[in-house]
């Protein structure tokens, strides 16, 4: 097998192991309802992982998506609230201001030669501090658009729902493959992700590509920050926390490298997937601590980091001798 | 072709009068340089003489502060790589400048992929790819990530996609440093057909054999400054030389009457020394004031035996001792704690700290050994950089200048100062005249021999035999990573090492 697929493979032997043992303790899991609830309970958090995954391609690192992700919901919720604007246009002006505030952090990154690290960190607190200026609590949506789109959903056979959400994180994920291997612009940040300055050489327009990418990841929290409002009903700027660690850790088990360069967008979904059947079985267990989902998450992570670190060891050891 | 007579219509591209200021330096003073279709121009100057500078005014990757560019007969002003490329300058690098985590195919067509429906066409991508490289003798997998290939062939497909993207104008800078000398072979039967095809083709390095071997004319630069384009033919090595020294090179690098150490005591005996899968166990001794030669091919286990020496490989079998007493090496710590010191091979990766200033690089080593703890001084610090920058004649404006900013042979020297800085007795230099030029060969070649005069015991490791001869008393020849041969006094030549490394050929083969 090609090596690039080595950790893409070992993702999907680890998910299909893993069901396959939730499916020998607890049948039930092996139902459409499962999987349905699987896809709409994780819908944001996917969302957001598929802007990561790019992110992290290209080797940087994007830490304000959770922030986003708050001030998204509490920015729709607190418009919805005070103005007669339909959900839609609100929608719409939500994902222009993530879009935006994505672009100028790369744009930040890439033209005051800063570290992804620090200036996704200020935008975080930056994103987060904005939300609490504009509530500090928490505000229901009760706007009767959300219920009509809440009732909009795909029956599976055997009882499941693809809620609007969890269809729209698949198409979401569709875009992302499509747009990572079939275009131009994915190529380019894969070659960024191989090396900034070998890429420049070779003619990427680095400026742009690097101010995409992280507009790419705004939009996407942004979308992700609309799906958590409809999953919620309501904003709250104390929300999300944390989603930005999930999502790198989702992708990191779903097989891209954290040096960048090398992965797919396909392995985050399959990343998620496992982060959140390990939830559905402490929620079929009923006698586990939700805890046991981070310390799972937190051995997978680490299982994953060591299985890279081998592969480039023997990677390397191969070329040694030859 | 007669030397400087190309008609109007043969020159492709034409730089005259190029200046380039630096904060500090003026790196280019009214250079011209002219490059006819078909020809190999040899472009050679000494470190810091102001090719790199040139090319990357020709190439964009500069903006030039004045002169003109003319191509194909139209004035042209690259504003980046980008568009010198679209214009028709192609670059290939010493280190090959692609994309190692791409197959071959992506990293030939990036940026310019085939389209259908309005996205990327992989498969009609990866069936140019192999029409391309049939036309180069070239059979890959053009879906393998180009990490899993050779130098060679990566260079082979940097050179393939420049030509493919440019067409007119190729550059190569030192695209020989890292290759054999068969696939050094098979680089040049590809540049004698592009040359054939027409293209102008600029080929810099520092093999002057190799100059010989396939240029047409030659330009020399020399502090920034034009010296003359000649006839590679009718300009004698010796006279290259001299341009581009501006002094005769002479018997610089002539045998030196090699001091007689032999009488002195060992100081340094290594018996059974070794590490299963790095090096098979070898004896070794070295006196005071001796300089003990490493030679061998690539890969026979040179670098390895700097490394367990210097105990950056742990030995796991043999014993070392010093002055009679046995020594624990068992790390770079302990090893410099004996005052041993060792100026790695590839100095960009194990070597300089880039972004640290010249005066931190060479305080860098004699700070480890006084440990954290015991900072040395500023005001030492200052007087010890200045003083190594004088003495090893490094080129730089001032000490704190970031070392990245200097040329590969300054570089060198300042690695060099780090270990001098602290005082050693014992010095393992690894290719230490590696991608510098003729000049600061010299210098290396004199350093080291002044440094064996003042009682220090050094191993070079140099796959330039003519150098190892000539300030080695001893040649230790290695071959399939053990130690075969060692020639003494008389008995080290060239010949003789040859001779030795294809022994052992023989042995192998039976």
């Amino acid at each position: 097998m090609n090596p690039r697929y080595v950790p893409l493979a070992a993702t999907v032997a680890i998910f299909l192991a893993a069901y396959a043992l939730c499916i020998l303790q607890y049948p039930n899991m092996l139902s459409t309802r499962v999987i349905g609830n699987l896809l709409t309970d994780n819908a944001f958090l996917g969302i957001a992982a598929v802007g990561m995954t790019f992110v992290i391609l290209s080797g940087g690192i994007d830490l304000s998506i959770g922030a986003v992700i708050a001030f998204t919901g509490v920015f729709i919720a607190v418009v919805l609230e005070s103005t007669g604007l339909h959900p839609l246009v609100v929608f719409v002006l939500a994902l222009g201001i993530a879009t935006l505030f994505g672009a100028l952090m790369g744009a930040i990154i890439h033209h005051l030669e800063m570290p992804p690290f620090i200036v996704t960190l200020a935008g975080m607190f930056l994103a987060r501090g904005m939300a609490f200026v504009l509530s500090i609590d928490s505000v229901p949506v009760k706007h009767p658009f959300y219920a009509t789109m809440k009732a909009f959903y795909y029956r599976l056979p055997g009882g499941g729902r693809i809620t609007l959400i969890g269809g729209l994180m698949l198409l979401v994920f569709a875009a992302g493959i499509l747009i990572a291997h079939r275009t131009r612009f994915g190529a380019n940040v894969y070659a960024l992700g191989g090396g900034v300055q070998t890429a420049r050489l070779m003619g990427v327009p680095v400026a742009r590509t690097t101010i995409a990418i992280y507009a790419f990841s705004g939009l996407l929290a942004g979308l992700s920050g609309i799906v958590f409002s409809l999953y919620t009903s309501a904003g709250y700027s104390l929300a999300a926390v944390g989603v930005e660690l999930d999502a790198i850790a989702a992708v990191v088990i779903g097989g891209t490298l954290l040096t960048g360069g090398s992965g797919f967008v396909g392995g985050t979904l399959i990343g998620i997937l496992i982060m959140g059947l390990i939830q559905t079985y402490i929620t079929f267990d009923g006698s586990l601590s939700s805890w046991w989902t981070k310390i799972l998450i937190g051995l997978l992570l680490f299982g994953f980091i060591l299985m890279q670190k081998g592969f480039l060891y023997l990677s390397k050891g191969g070329r040694r001798l030859a | 072709m007669p030397g400087n007579t190309f008609g109007s219509d043969d020159i492709i591209l034409s730089a005259t009068g190029i200046d380039k200021v630096f904060p500090g330096a003026k790196a280019l003073n009214k250079v011209n340089f002219q490059l006819a279709r078909g020809e190999v121009h040899a472009l050679l100057g000494e470190n810091g003489a102001g090719k790199s500078t040139l090319v990357k005014c020709i190439t964009g990757a500069y903006r030039r502060d004045g002169g003109r560019l003319v191509l194909d007969g139209a004035d042209i002003d690259p504003r980046d790589t980008f568009e010198a490329q679209r214009l028709g300058i192609g670059t290939v690098y010493q280190e090959v400048n692609l994309l190692p985590n791409l197959t071959v195919a992506e990293n030939l067509f990036l940026g310019r992929q085939p389209k259908r429906f309005g996205l990327v066409d992989a498969r009609e991508m990866n069936r140019r790819a192999e029409t391309l490289l049939a036309g180069y003798d070239l059979d890959v997998d053009v879906r393998a990530e180009l990490s899993s290939c050779s130098v060679a062939v990566q260079q082979v497909v940097a050179i393939a996609r420049a030509v493919d993207l440019s067409g007119k104008v190729l550059i190569l800078d030192e695209p020989t440093a890292s290759l054999d000398a068969h696939e050094v072979e098979m680089l040049f039967s590809i540049v004698r057909r592009l040359k054939a095809q027409g293209l102008g083709i600029v080929f810099i390095t520092h093999f002057l054999e190799q100059v010989y071997a396939i240029c047409d004319r030659i330009t020399v630069l020399r502090n920034g400054q034009l010296v003359g384009t000649r006839e590679a033919a009718a300009l004698p090595r010796r006279e290259l030389i001299a341009m581009m020294l501006g002094r005769e090179l002479g018997d610089e690098i002539k045998a030196v009457a090699r001091a007689d150490a032999a009488e002195g005591p060992v100081r340094y005996r290594f018996a059974g020394y070794g590490r299963k899968g790095h090096i098979e166990p070898f004896d070794l001794e070295v006196r005071k004031g001796e300089v003990v030669g490493i030679a061998g091919l690539l890969g026979s286990g040179r670098t390895e035996t700097a490394e367990i020496l210097f105990g950056a490989e742990k030995a796991d079998s043999g014993t070392a001792e010093i002055d009679g007493k046995p020594a624990e090496l068992t790390s770079p710590r302990a090893a410099i704690r004996h005052r041993f010191g060792f100026c790695p091979e590839d100095r960009k990766v194990d070597g300089i700290v880039g972004d640290l200033s010249v005066r931190e690089n060479i305080a860098l080593a004699l700070q480890a050994r006084r440990g954290w703890a015991r900072p040395i001084p500023r005001a030492e610090q200052d007087r010890l950089a200045d003083q190594y920058i004088k003495a090893l004649d490094i080129r730089t404006t001032d000490r704190e200048k970031p070392i990245r900013l200097l040329s590969g042979g300054n570089q060198q020297k300042a690695i060099l100062a780090r270990w001098l800085a602290t005082n050693p007795e014992f010095l393992i230099l690894d290719e230490p005249t590696r991608g510098i030029d003729v000049g600061a060969h010299a210098e290396i070649i004199r350093l080291i021999e002044n440094l064996c005069e003042q009682g220090m015991s050094l191993i070079v490791i140099s796959s330039e035999l003519d150098e190892l001869v000539a300030y080695s008393r001893r040649v230790i020849v290695l071959r399939d990573r053990a130690h075969v041969s060692e020639l003494v006094g008389d008995a080290v030549t060239t010949a003789h090492i040859v001779e030795a490394i294809a022994a052992g050929e023989k042995q192998g083969a039976a």
